[in-house]
């Protein structure tokens, strides 16, 4: 399988721009992130931070900069709010498991929404088996979560619930504030988590503003080095590590913490709320133009999520009708547009995004889905390529698709 | 999202990007559908069959992704001129992985459900000109027709499962 790889890469050979919209699933990381971390590796603060020696010194030192600025960045109280975890993942992992195990005697319900990630959604429902019960509250058509259902839902045997800032599939802003109020309200031990991944960099976030207890952040979905991520902690709460080792400078997370990394994620943020105005607005401009374009180009879609300021910047998620997602990504692919697409295209599961289908998507309507995240980095040429490639690629799919299908 | 790396093949590649015999026939003897797009994966086959029972014309159209697209393709090449029992005997889905060069597993499917198009065109020939099937024709169905047919149930349930939501939507 592995050499058909080679032979895939070779039909690339030949594209003359290139533009990565798939900034979902990782990024491009700006040479200056580069930059910034590279001597961290071998020329300085190469040590382990918990040790009696110069490199460890020089690490303890770079690590807690990071501490202060992400903690700062974020409105946190204090830089011990704040933990480095490898990737998003283990910090929602950490953020669930955690506090459930920590919270089990005040009860064993846990409150989601349907619309969760799946590194919060599975793991919530595999606290099942250790006893906890999970719910899922049920989003509307532009999954903003019924907060209705959400007040319905919890009650005094309810530890967590968990909801996203931004949703990372159709970018809808999530009420959180008010989500937190109606939660506190119902039962003020409860505890909120958001998984801001998508909201990091791209909507005015503070935690402390916000009253969330824990939060998830991303590096890569800021163009930080993947690998990295962070979970914000409000201070006093009762959490449970999830992983043992040798405990170094975060209590929550035990090993050798990866400075360069952490370096990158640093830089990263520091260059998204260095001119986060200019930035997001920025992001916004070309994402519209991009969907103006496709919608101008293009007929039979469905645009998926919330227009407006209450959507991310970034991100725009359309359904092609009468074509089918994982055919479209390859054929961009081949005009070097890099995309991801809510198809499920598996044998057995054929489960299409879960996102999609919760915000009332005909399953035909979720496997045509493409999504797309603009960045700061992306200028306006690159937008005007995908508008020339992208309506070919559809039609050709479309050609192939004829009237197979076509209700 | 689509989240399964899929080192297609060459070949594959090279049907998904020039598929052979593709588009609607308009004298088509017979014409047959397996799959659904709530299942992501929809082929229509068009055949051309002469008095003798041989196929002169095979075409498809689909709605998939670029696995069913190049399983589809390989279909029709594979079958042309063949006899309608030559073609129900020889043509499994396991033949077409093998024409193909290989499919990742879980698109192993695809030839199946593109097996299942043919068989059920074959089939449909002989029940729409209302004549007595030939002896090589099972009553029973094979395992690309029951497959398909099990598709097109899953893709009913998963419709019956939609939120009322969905009648909202933009």
């Amino acid at each position: 399988m592995v050499e058909n790889v080679k032979e895939l890469l070779k039909l690339h050979e030949g594209i003359k721009h290139e533009v990565y919209l798939d900034n979902e699933n990782s990024c491009i990381v700006p040479q200056e992130v580069v930059d910034a971390m590279l001597p961290y590796f071998n020329k300085t603060a190469y040590g382990n931070p918990t040790l009696t020696h110069k490199p460890g010194w020089e690490a303890f030192e770079v690590i807690m900069n990071s501490f202060k600025k992400i903690s700062k960045y974020i409105g946190a109280k204090n830089l011990e709010e704040v933990t480095f975890t490898p990737s998003e993942t283990e910090a929602n992992n950490q953020a669930i498991m955690g506090s459930c195990f920590a919270q089990k005697s005040r009860g064993k319900k846990i409150v989601i929404s349907e619309i969760e990630p799946i590194n919060v959604l599975q793991v919530a429902e595999m606290m099942q088996k250790y006893g906890f019960t999970t719910q899922k509250i049920p989003v509307n058509n532009e999954g903003f979560v019924n907060l209705e259902k959400l007040k319905e839902a919890v009650d005094s045997e309810t530890i967590l619930v968990s909801i996203s800032a931004v949703n990372n599939e159709v970018g809808t802003i999530q009420p959180i504030k008010e989500a937190v109020d109606i939660v506190k309200a119902k039962n003020p031990h409860a505890l909120f988590h958001t998984d801001a991944s998508d909201a990091y960099g791209r909507i005015p976030l503070n935690v402390q503003n916000l009253n969330v207890d824990l939060a998830t952040l991303s590096s890569y979905k800021i163009q930080g080095p993947r690998g990295m991520g962070a979970m914000y902690l409000k201070s006093g709460i009762n959490m449970e590590r999830i992983l043992e080792g040798q405990i170094g400078t975060q209590k929550l997370w035990p090993g050798v913490e990866n400075t360069p990394l952490i370096v990158g994620f640093t830089k990263a943020s520091e260059l998204a709320f260095e001119n986060f105005e200019a930035n997001t607005t920025k992001m916004r401009t070309l994402r519209d133009k991009l969907v103006d374009g496709i919608f101008a180009e293009l007929d039979d879609l469905r645009f998926n999520g919330p227009k407006g300021d209450k959507r991310s910047p970034d991100n725009a998620n359309v359904s092609i009708l009468r074509a089918e997602g994982e055919a479209l990504t390859i054929e961009l692919s081949l005009n070097g547009v890099y995309i991801s697409s809510g198809s499920a295209c598996s044998r057995r599961l054929l489960q299409p995004s879960h996102v999609l289908v919760a915000i009332g998507r005909h399953y035909s309507e979720a496997h045509g889905s493409i999504l797309m995240k603009v960045t700061r980095a992306h200028i306006e040429e690159d937008i005007t390529y995908v508008l020339k490639v992208l309506p070919a690629a559809v039609n050709r799919i479309r050609g192939i698709v004829g009237s197979t299908g076509v209700d | 999202m689509s989240r399964m790396p899929l080192p297609y093949n060459p070949k594959i590649m090279d049907l998904f990007r020039n598929p052979k015999n593709l588009g609607k026939m308009e004298d088509a003897t017979v014409v047959a559908v397996a799959g659904n797009p709530a299942c992501g994966d929809m082929i229509t086959f068009y055949l051309k069959i002469s008095d003798k029972d041989i196929i002169e014309k095979a075409q498809f159209e689909s709605y998939g992704c670029a696995a069913n697209i190049a399983t589809s393709s390989i279909v029709t090449e594979m079958i042309k001129c063949m006899s309608l029992e030559a073609a129900w005997k020889d043509i499994t889905w396991k033949r077409v992985v093998e024409e193909i060069g290989g499919l990742p597993d879980v698109k192993f499917h695809c030839g199946v459900l593109a097996v299942g198009a043919l068989k059920r065109a074959i089939r449909q020939y002989f029940t729409q000109r209302n004549v007595e099937a030939p002896s090589w024709l099972p009553k029973e169905h094979t395992f690309e027709e029951k497959q398909a047919l099990e598709e097109e149930e899953l893709a009913k349930t998963l419709s019956k499962r939609l939120k009322p939501e969905a009648e909202k939507k933009s």
